[in-house]
């Protein structure tokens, strides 16, 4: 008993030597250092899961357990989010009171355009989200803004996902002590253990993917926002980025914050930023 | 009751007992043969829906039991992602197959779900059931008036912090 | 206001497989709402497959389909271009209905 500890010990301390050794934070605390970050992240979820495609990462708990894959796929045939997928491209298609419409707002008129957010906006000085660009786009157009976390929201980054599906996430940041500073502050807030279970987003995220959390399965961090928005079995319904990150601190017993605060953008930002290159495989369906 | 049966007993034995002696009992009355007429025709049947343990509800909505088979296959997972939402689904090499029921033992009430299948249906079907627990999940062909089943267990448990 | 009904049944000429997802609340009875009050019982009780008049599938429910149901079946005696009709009802007396083609 004795010595099978002391072994579990010594390992655990090995694997947090080697865990600091790699850390980009220790080798370069002074600088931030997104791209090196990214590459950093990526290299550990390639290596610590060799056999998992790449792309495969975004399916989130399914690239890491086949019989789940299997259910996943079964229920693919004829999706839980396939209502809320039309629904959204409804609402998208459907004029404001003014006459405009949510491609007027966007880029390439909304479509096919997912992989670009969250950008930096460098008027505004912050990280700015899809699901707050389309708020803004409905308040700026006299229309009442939506609730973040799920319905109408969900529906319409849905269809917005679904007309990018496949490109890959492209997030920019651009060459502005701010924008540096908003990735950082996400990386931070993404590593920092809180609330009561003293979890961070990176203890069950990145220690853990793969591993049960009863009878769950965790999902990597890597690529985890591409195939937002998502239907939950457990919520039996949709949910947003806002709702995910809602619920990640609710169900760690840490206080969340509120949708589309500062950190939460930047926390999109980070984990965005570090999984440019997978595809977009949103909307997605969940456990 | 616990005393007759022994401490082996399983809840599932003495509800079986239960439903036994519940059928004898009902034998004299004269709509007892309603319920085997259920599974035949169009109406929808509301008494197997309220029984809570499976050999209740396979009573009254077939009338009769059935024998495990290896021509029933039943397809689910070993461990339901999300009890809320459990793809189910059997095929059968049986011949003259007339419906399949689905049963889930631990659930308030073991019926879910029944299918009438037509001349020239494929026997087989998918579906996606709710389990309250941890539970064997069981399916019944009727094939030639008569009842096949499989069973299998799912394992069931509360949703957490996944995904 | 969009059918609660999706449908997709494909012919590979002998065989039609039919998927079809139901937009319905399921609700068993038992569930309890964020106040804390019983949510009632809604639940669809029968749901009907039609094809060239005669009932290919029917499905007989409980509160123990999940919420906005799934079922996959395959039959024969149709072809591509016919009409499938589906219907349902729910223990509250509401029902929907559509008709899809054949592909």
């Amino acid at each position: 008993m004795k010595t099978r500890s002391a072994l579990l010990l010594g390992s655990l301390s090995a694997a947090l030597v080697a865990f600091a050794l790699t850390s980009p934070r220790v080798a370069a605390a002074d600088k931030v250092d997104p791209v090196t970050d990214a590459k950093a992240f990526r290299n550990f979820f390639f290596q610590k899961f060799p056999d998992v495609k790449h792309e495969d990462f975004v399916n989130g708990p399914y690239s890491m357990n086949a019989d789940m894959k299997r259910q996943w796929q079964e229920k693919e045939e004829f999706p839980p989010y396939e209502f809320a997928l039309d629904a959204g491209k409804e609402m998208f298609a459907t004029p404001f009171k003014n006459g405009k419409t949510y491609a007027d707002c966007f880029p390439n008129g909304g479509i096919g355009i997912r992989q670009d957010y969250p950008y930096f906006d460098e008027k505004e000085g912050k990280v700015v989200t899809l699901e707050l660009a389309l708020n803004r786009c409905r308040e700026a157009n006299g229309e009442v803004p939506y609730s973040y976390v799920k319905d109408e929201m969900a529906s319409l980054t849905a269809y917005m996902a679904f007309t990018s599906r496949g490109k890959l996430m492209d997030i920019k940041i651009p060459d502005d002590p701010r924008a540096l500073a908003a990735f950082e502050n996400g990386k931070r807030y993404f590593y920092t253990r809180r609330g009561q279970m003293n979890f961070s987003c990176a203890s069950c995220h990145v220690q853990s993917p793969g591993e049960r959390i009863r009878a769950e399965i965790l999902a990597p961090a890597l690529g985890i926002l591409n195939a937002m928005p998502i239907y939950r079995s457990e919520w039996s319904g949709m949910g947003t980025i806002s709702r995910r990150f809602v619920t990640c601190n609710s169900q760690t017993r840490a206080v969340p914050l509120e949708p589309q605060s500062d950190e939460y953008r930047d926390v999109e930002y980070f984990l965005s930023y570090v999984a440019n290159g997978l595809p977009i495989a949103g909307p997605g369906a969940r456990p | 009751m616990t005393t007759t049966t022994g401490p082996v007993a399983t809840r599932r034995l003495i509800l079986q007992g239960a439903a036994c002696v519940a059928v004898l009992g009902l034998g004299n009355l004269p709509f007892a043969a309603a319920p085997a007429r259920a599974a035949a025709n169009d109406k929808y049947p509301e008494e197997a829906f309220k029984q809570k343990s499976e050999a209740d509800a396979i009573k009254a909505l077939y009338g009769k039991t059935a024998e495990p088979s290896d021509k029933v296959k039943l397809d689910a997972p070993e461990i339901a992602e999300n009890g809320g939402v459990v793809p189910v689904s059997v095929t059968t090499t049986l011949d003259k197959v007339t419906s399949i029921s689905f049963f889930v033992a631990e659930n308030p009430f073991a019926l879910a779900a029944s299918y009438k299948i037509a001349d020239g249906t494929i026997p087989g079907v998918a579906n996606r059931l709710k389990m309250a627990k941890t539970s064997n999940l069981i399916a019944i062909v009727e094939a030639d008036g008569k009842l096949y089943s499989a069973t299998k267990e799912v394992k069931v448990t509360v949703g957490g912090c996944g995904g | 206001m969009a059918s609660s009904i999706r449908v997709r049944a494909t012919s590979n000429g002998d065989i039609t497989e039919v998927q079809a997802l139901i937009q319905h609340p399921m609700d068993t009875g038992l569930a309890k709402n964020p106040a804390g009050e019983l949510i009632p019982a809604h639940y669809i009780q029968q749901l009907k497959f039609e094809c060239n008049g005669k009932d290919v599938f029917v499905a007989d429910w409980g509160t123990a389909v999940s919420k906005d149901p799934y079922v996959k079946f395959s039959f024969k005696g149709a072809k591509k271009g016919d009409d499938l009709k589906i219907s349902w009802t729910d223990n509250k007396g509401a029902s929907d209905t559509t008709t899809a083609k054949i592909a």
